[in-house]
């Protein structure tokens, strides 16, 4: 696999120049993450989980990366101008895979670490060494393996027993530069007992024409009763291409909310891997698509029912335009002993052009035998009758069109629980569907350049 | 202000109309009565621009304008509106949403300046009275969950809202019951003036005890076999459409 060799290539004639940027605890996790991509690969399109996404295609272009931590030329608290009204955050950024220090004051509860996963892994390593690479299994899917390879720095959020983290973490992710790469960012979020946040991760990037690849790997540790909502808000270029896996482990009672919203992109591959592992965890997986022209959304979802009296919830919408294609493929692995287990998924997608392509495939695996579990997975076209209905009121086709289309969202939005955000959301995902979100309304980089 | 000459008109290649003819004058109540199937509900269909419907013959012309040339919402803009039989339920889209597109739509086509929401609410409120629309009603999805009667209701409160020139009541009493077929016709009373007309489709005399029709046509096979005042719709009550077919000489 041509496509692989070049970087593990490019790794081992210059694994001193990535150790000596980064930090020992993400060093400790290469040489096993390099045997288990030399041993494995990464999927291929023959795989079944990978029928969609060729990564191979993907990982082809001999990528820049950037080893030597360039700070590259950004002023993202002037460039991003959150525009999400009554949301005040902890801003926090990240330039290609660089983490972006600022001097800025955080008001950060007692014992509360957020900032550089490099910075932290230095200044907290048995912290860090606790959990990096422990939720997410390099030899799970080689593109884990790829990630632990060579990333270098990305977010960690940390939140002590039996704190909570009124005001919600923004991390921003900040594509520009103009120049080709590859950027392997890293997520490490640990809610300890009883502890509670909010971490809202929002991906931008400008339309410069310029390909990019993104590998992201996110893991989420859920102590015994914690409370934690992952938001990943993707507006990426076309020229984009992202691969994202999160990972969660939630302990007994944890509640977990994981909503993954792409508005635009150019192709991108979610994979959720979400572990049940103590009694009476709450699962709540949702997300929603918005794809136009040749976009592809690849969505692949794994949920391990590991424990009696837990519940998952799990809703993906797609709505494809033009000559889009989404997939959904979603696991449910409810293992022996799992009783009173309730497990629900739901895929729902509509094809508003003839060319549009969906497939869905829904796998439910039960191994125990007093539990609830359902799922369903519908494809369509828009209501016929509706739009006709509507249109006898004076509302335009486009008008129509874009009203049926935002209302068959609507309920990913209601599962957002962030009042402001949700708010922000409708606002967007309605921008999105009368075609003025084709540029990002966020990252302002633009302005600046425009100014 | 509406024409209609020797309309035609085609479902999935078989001919529903086959020459319709009528003209309506403002002021006037017009009703359409006739057996099933006989192209009733085709009739409005084709007035409001259904794209299931094919026209293959005859012209329409409203106000001097080419009907048949506009689109659906064009049509609605112009003055015309129609209260379906069956509304549609359109979940996720909340009633307010809805008439507030239709209502700056409307506006945008006259060059106004889009309502602003309080003006807007308390033309909801106002209008809603009309046939006593509950306000959970006006704050649900469209027709989502509606009774029969509810959705009925609803369809005259929109024509409240629109305050169209030509209003076509398809049906408007079937599947409801004598209090909410009296609100439904006091509704669409207090909406008459002078200068609107409307065409009420019926199976039966007793919407028009409500809503007084100064012609009665009846539709037949595609053709308006007869016309004559509100004493025909009485007739039809009492014989039957026997009487009609008998004589076009068909039994």
């Amino acid at each position: 696999m041509q496509a692989l060799q070049q970087y593990i290539d490019l790794y081992r004639e210059h694994h001193e120049v990535i150790d000596r940027h980064s930090s020992a605890v993400l060093n400790a996790l290469r040489p096993e993450a390099l045997q288990a991509i030399e041993r494995n690969g990464l999927p291929i399109t023959r795989h079944e989980d990978y029928h969609h996404t060729d990564l191979e295609a993907m990982f082809a272009p001999d990528f820049g990366l950037n080893i030597t931590r360039i700070e590259l030329p950004s002023q993202p608290h002037e460039a991003f101008r959150c525009d999400v009204p009554n949301l005040s955050t902890q801003l926090y950024f990240l330039v290609g895979d660089n983490f972006y220090r600022n001097e800025r004051n955080r008001e950060l509860p007692d014992g509360v670490i957020a900032g550089s996963l490099r910075d932290i892994a230095e200044s907290h390593p048995e912290l860090v060494a606790r959990y990096y690479g422990k939720v997410a299994d390099v030899n799970k899917d080689g593109i884990v393996a790829f990630n632990t390879l060579l990333a270098q720095d990305g977010f960690f959020l940390y939140i002590p027993r039996h704190v909570v983290l009124e005001r919600p973490i923004q991390l921003v992710n900040i594509i520009s530069g103009g120049v080709s790469m590859m950027h392997n960012r890293r997520i490490l979020v640990v809610a300890e007992e009883g502890a509670q946040a909010k971490l809202l991760v929002c991906d931008h990037s400008e339309d410069d024409g310029i390909n990019q690849l993104i590998t992201q790997v996110t893991e989420i540790y859920a102590g015994e009763g914690a409370v934690v909502d992952y938001y990943n808000l993707e507006e990426n270029a076309t020229c984009v291409q992202r691969v994202s896996s999160t990972f969660v482990h939630q302990v007994a009672t944890s509640n977990v909310l994981v909503n993954g919203i792409t508005l635009r992109n150019g192709t991108t591959r979610d994979n959720y891997y979400i572990a049940l592992d103590g009694e009476g965890c709450e699962t709540q997986l949702c997300g929603m698509a918005i794809a136009d022209g040749d976009k592809k959304v690849d969505v692949y979802s794994h949920i391990d029912h590991r424990a009696a009296h837990c519940t998952s919830n799990e809703l993906f919408k797609f709505v494809l335009d033009e000559n889009a294609i989404g997939s959904f493929a979603g696991r449910i692995l409810v293992r022996e002993g799992s009783q009173k287990t309730e497990a629900y998924q739901s895929n729902k997608n509509l094809c508003a052009s003839a060319t549009a392509h969906m497939y869905t495939k829904p796998q439910l695996e039960i191994y125990a035998d007093d539990v609830k579990c359902s799922h369903g997975a519908t494809v369509g076209q828009l209501d016929q009758q509706a739009l006709f209905y509507m249109r006898t009121r004076g509302i335009s086709e486009a008008e129509a069109r874009m009203l049926l289309q935002f209302a068959f969202m609507s309920d990913v939005i209601e599962n957002v629980r962030l009042e402001a955000l949700k708010d922000r959301l409708r606002q967007l995902v309605e921008k999105r569907f009368r075609g003025e979100l084709s540029q990002c309304q966020q990252c302002a980089i633009r302005t600046q350049k425009q100014q | 202000m509406l024409q209609i000459k020797d309309l035609h008109a085609n479902i999935n290649g078989k001919e529903i109309l086959k020459g319709i003819n009528l003209t309506v004058r403002p002021g006037e109540v017009h009703a359409i009565m006739g057996p099933n199937g006989s192209g009733k509900s085709t009739l409005s269909a084709v007035l409001t621009g259904n794209p299931a419907y094919e026209v293959t013959k005859g012209e329409v012309e409203f106000y001097g304008k080419d009907l048949l040339a506009l689109s659906p919402e064009d049509r609605s803009h112009e003055g015309l509106f129609l209260s379906f039989q069956y509304p549609v339920e359109i979940p996720g889209v909340s009633m307010v949403n809805f008439m507030r597109a239709a209502i700056n739509e409307l506006r945008k086509y006259r060059g106004e300046e889009p309502m602003s929401a309080t003006d807007f609410l308390k033309l909801m409120r106002e209008k809603r009275a009309i046939v006593e629309l509950d306000n959970k009603l006006a704050s649900r999805s469209v027709n989502e969950g509606f009774s029969g009667g509810e959705k009925k209701r609803n369809e005259i409160f929109q024509m409240a809202m629109l305050e169209p020139r030509l209003s076509i009541l398809d049906e408007t009493d079937s599947g409801l019951d004598i209090d909410a077929l009296r609100i439904v016709a006091e509704g669409v009373n207090k909406l008459k003036t002078e200068n609107n007309a409307t065409i009420v489709i019926t199976h039966y005399q007793r919407l028009l005890d409500y809503i007084a029709p100064d012609f009665v046509h009846v539709l037949y096979k595609g053709r308006i076999v007869k016309s004559g005042g509100p004493e025909l719709a009485l007739e039809l009550e009492e014989k039957g459409y026997d009487w009609i077919k008998k004589e076009l000489g068909e039994l």
